[in-house]
């Protein structure tokens, strides 16, 4: 295989293949006019055909143009991105659970039925929840679900009319305000003080008969554990306010905190992140939404129970439920996944895993702050953030050009730019599965890459070099849209 | 565990750190420390552990003992091994989302590929990079309109998939906005009869209608119907819930929807007891920035290649916060994937001989079945995959299904779930992987059934 840098571009599936070079997988039908009229008929589809083994190289090709926590370490912070053990995806891929229809009746579906309540019991176990729905598809879904919660809640309690605020502190995910929008919630933004968390005198200013729902993560954005968690949600509850919990960062708390204790009322979780489920390039998810006891009857349905004679359902009749969240009931693969990660480590083993990926963290940090400023310097819990804001004054490298010079030597960027509240930021996030030698050589080429940036800048301004493409023309690509391919005009 | 630190690195690593214990490392604030261990069973070792997950499978018969009739929004389909081999490439399933494209140029290119067969396929300018699934999509569509048009009402056929509704419904909670519905006519197509005077006011963002139907009947509005729509101001949406419908059918974009929404789960993607599916969002030029979620689109790079990236970021929850056309972040990017390459391997050619099958079976199906006295059609309209069938009279769809299901066969739907009025029917589905020993079986066993609850009926 050649080096990146050096490979051909792929052509698109499109402009390869030729008529006559289809792949035998079916007998022909009977013609479709013998059963459908002529004007529900489309007239051609001109998909290409491609003989399997252009298709397999295709595709290959692609796939080696793709980095991946496979190919690399992958230090992308609040995304978890931990090794994906390959036994999670012979379990879900045994055929009875793959070709389960989700119509199947209950009494022909007990085991999956049996994987979907001993995860969700599992993972109330661990989060200190009442019960959790694992209806929702993926985080910002189970968002909305938990703040439809919180909306059928006030409403049920005569005060949907009043609470129409919630408030998001700055360290928060995008996603939250974008899904407070969705159910109709106003969004008050919370600066945090001094210490990169929530302050309280700042958050009981904010709160008010208005005040809805509190959306926050601990360990926050900055990898921070908001130590003063309970005055907080002792606060919100004071002025009549729920208390979200967004889930992203749980892998930093498994055994040792659960937002239940903290006074959380409501929480998702990123099975794709804490709980081993492969990221697929962006999705699919899985995102179940957590509540605490007085919520329970606003879960999403269905929720799986168990009755007296051991046997499990699925339960749609909740007449206080907000509904249903997507067109079947999970995304079942990766109930599976993530049930067999959990019985793969046990409770100790999770506890453990939460412990490491603390470690593998501030391992770093303890490293990189001796050549980037790292502002909050304490103690981080599974990620930590860095920032270039002084390199860039010296030497005109910014955070961006840094994560450009991570592609060319063989790792993936840092999450840049986010929390916004610290200037050219790099948020890191290791994850408990790699080595201290992967940490290693992680830190020593970062170390490389800033003394490069003070001694010879351009060369950090060039990157990346070794990659497949260069840096690339964001502004052509929203000024003149190219999304599809088309067939050239004769 | 899936650690790989051995008890010399932590030592090394808390000394580096300045802490002397992991416990030291971790410590909260005694108020909110866990004080006991998680009630989560001792760890397995990997081969006990692949023993206890595979007697979960194991006791699902209904995915692998019995012959099964079942779609309705989730569709039994052969996927060529090709498929699967590639997409469980680590690369692939191991990639996160592509924000660094320097290094992603295999995956966006993927996505850009399957942006290009959904605009095939549903006759539309443009497709994003994937939603959760069909229902999802829906709503995501749904509000695209209500953004375009400022109205704050949805006219929805009933003939539209009850899940995609009842999701839309949770949805218009959330958004406050209200969705009324038409009603179905005789022939189990949509009722537009009384189209043109409930869109007078102008009070709705958009029609949504469904074809293929829930009830397998192909539902598209008459030229007189597009006239009322497009004359109101009002947004088409086309949903398509059986996506292998659109290599045979006339695509959404040639009836003039403006927005075609759908699940993709027949590409290839496993029944997997519901998820996860791949949803797809399909519009015009003049909606494109207000679709939602990810875009990838194809540019240049500083060394003069084409090059791919992720684009339009502007409208979306990471950039825009509150003012983002949808809180979407995660897509169904690998389900998509799995689609883009069955629909690679596959080829036009082999899509439309599959989907011809589809067609050819389930009239089959529907032809044998009525054979048997008693049993009907529920509706005339001509058909994809599936079709309602109305019992004889002296039973029910609940107890034709008990029935079927002690003889080892899923029947079908029961219609009743959700319509009243259809307590006697069972929506039955057919597709390539439908044997004719599978429809001999049903209807020796629908034969039997029927004398039985006859002769009890009487009795």
């Amino acid at each position: 295989m050649p080096a990146a840098s050096e490979m051909r571009p792929e052509p698109l599936i499109f402009e390869t293949g030729q008529p006559g070079r289809a792949n035998t997988y079916f007998r022909d039908g009977a013609p479709l006019d013998e059963f459908l009229p002529e004007t529900a008929l489309r007239a051609g589809l001109p998909l290409p055909d491609n003989s399997e083994l252009d298709v397999v190289r295709h595709f290959t090709r692609l796939s080696q143009r793709t980095f991946s926590i496979d190919t690399g370490f992958y230090p992308l912070g609040s995304c978890t991105m931990k090794y994906n053990p390959r036994i999670n995806e012979a379990m879900a891929a045994q055929p009875g659970f793959r070709d389960l229809h989700p119509f199947a009746p209950d009494a022909l579906a007990q085991g999956a039925l049996q994987v979907m309540y001993e995860l969700e019991r599992s993972l109330s176990a661990i989060f200190g929840m009442a019960q959790f729905s694992l209806n929702p598809a993926a985080g910002a879904h189970a968002e909305l679900a938990a703040l439809l919660i919180a909306k059928a809640y006030f409403r049920k309690r005569d005060e949907g009319r009043e609470r129409t605020t919630v408030i998001v502190p700055d360290t928060a995910h995008g996603t939250n305000p974008a899904s407070a929008a969705m159910v109709g919630y106003k969004v008050v933004s919370l600066k945090s003080y001094a210490r990169g968390r929530v302050g309280i005198d700042e958050l009981k200013a904010a709160l008010g008969p208005d005040t809805a729902v509190c959306m926050m993560t601990n360990p926050n954005t900055l990898g921070l554990f908001e130590d003063h968690i309970l005055e907080l949600t002792e606060a919100v509850h004071a002025a009549g306010g729920l208390m979200y919990y967004d889930g992203a960062n749980a892998n930093a708390l498994m055994g040792n905190s659960r937002p239940g204790d903290m006074g959380f009322d409501l929480m998702h979780l990123n099975l794709h992140k804490t709980f081993s489920i492969p990221h697929g390039g962006g999705g699919a998810g899985a995102g179940p939404v957590g509540v605490s006891a007085r919520l329970i009857e606003f879960l999403p349905v269905p929720v799986v129970t168990r009755d007296d004679a051991g046997a499990f359902h699925l339960e749609f009749d909740r007449p206080d439920s907000i509904g249903s969240m997507r067109s079947f009931w999970s995304n079942f693969s990766h109930i599976v996944r993530a049930l067999t990660y959990v019985y793969a480590n046990g409770g100790e083993g999770l506890t453990r895993i939460s412990q490491l990926a603390v470690l593998n963290a501030n391992y770093v940090r303890a490293q990189v702050k001796s050549f980037l400023d790292t502002p909050y310097d304490e103690t981080c819990r599974h990620e930590f953030v860095a920032s270039a804001q002084e390199l860039k004054r010296e030497t005109g490298v910014r955070a961006l050009d840094i994560a450009k010079a991570l592609l060319d030597r063989g790792y993936h960027a840092p999450t840049i730019y986010f929390p916004l509240l610290v200037p050219e930021c790099l948020m890191i996030e290791p994850t408990e599965t790699e080595s201290k030698e992967t940490l290693d050589a992680f830190v020593a080429s970062l170390r490389e890459i800033v003394e490069t940036a003070k001694s010879d800048p351009q060369k950090i301004l060039d990157a990346p070099v070794n990659t497949i493409v260069g840096r690339i023309d964001e502004t052509r690509a929203a000024r003149q849209p190219d999304l599809r391919w088309e067939p050239a005009k004769v | 565990m899936y650690a790989p630190h051995t008890d010399a690195d932590i030592a090394a690593m808390l000394a580096t750190v300045g802490v002397s214990s992991l416990e030291e490392l971790v410590r909260v604030p005694d108020a909110v420390a866990l004080k006991t261990p998680l009630e989560i069973p001792p760890a397995l070792p990997e081969l006990e552990l692949g023993r206890k997950i595979a007697a979960y499978a194991a006791r699902n018969s209904g995915a692998t003992e019995y012959a099964s009739f079942l779609g309705a929004g989730s569709y039994r389909h052969y996927c060529p091994p090709v498929v699967m081999s590639l997409a469980m490439r680590g690369e692939f399933l191991t990639a996160y989302t592509p924000y660094q494209a320097e290094v992603s140029q295999g995956y966006l290119q993927v996505i850009y590929e399957w942006q290009t067969y959904i605009c095939m396929l549903t006759g539309l300018d443009l497709a994003n990079a994937s939603v959760y699934d069909g229902a999802t999509a829906l709503a995501e569509g749904a509000i695209m309109a209500l953004n375009a048009t400022g109205r704050h009402a949805l006219l929805v056929s009933s003939a539209v998939h009850p899940n995609y509704r009842a999701v839309l419904k949770t949805y218009a909670r959330g958004l406050e906005l209200d969705v009324d519905e038409l009603p179905l006519a005789s022939d189990g197509t949509t009722d537009l009869s009384t189209l043109e005077a409930r869109l007078a006011d102008k009070r709705y963002a958009a029609v949504v209608l469904q074809s293929p139907n829930f009830f397998g009947c192909i539902d598209v509005p008459s030229p007189s119907a597009r006239a009322a729509i497009e004359a109101t101001g009002t947004v088409p949406i086309a949903v398509v819930a059986e996506a292998l419908s659109l290599a045979a059918l006339a695509p959404p974009g040639e009836w003039g929807a403006q927005i075609a929404v759908g699940e993709a789960q027949s590409f290839g993607n496993p029944l997997a007891y519901g998820g996860p599916y791949v949803g797809f969002v399909a519009t015009t030029k003049e909606h494109m920035r207000r679709i939602p979620g990810r875009l990838v689109g194809r540019s240049v790079d500083n060394r003069g290649n084409l090059a791919y990236t992720l684009t339009l970021q502007a409208r979306e929850q990471h950039i825009r916060r509150e003012k983002a056309t949808s809180n979407i972040c995660t897509n169904q990017a690998h389900c998509a994937l799995v689609a883009t390459i069955y629909l690679a391997a596959l080829g036009g050619t082999g899509l439309r001989s599959v989907a011809a099958l589809n067609v050819e079976r389930a009239n089959t199906l529907m032809k044998r079945v009525t054979a048997i006295a008693g049993f009907s059609r529920a509706f005339a309209s001509p058909i994809f995959n599936e079709a309602a069938v109305r019992v004889p009279a002296s039973t029910t769809a609940a107890r034709v299904l008990a029935g079927l299901q002690e003889r080892k066969i899923l029947g079908g739907v029961d219609l009743g779930r959700w319509y009243e009025p259809l307590a006697d029917c069972i929506l039955m589905n057919a597709t390539e992987l439908t044997t004719p020993a599978d429809i001999d079986a049903l209807c020796a066993a629908l034969t039997a059934i029927a004398k039985e609850h006859d002769v009890a009926g009487r009795v």
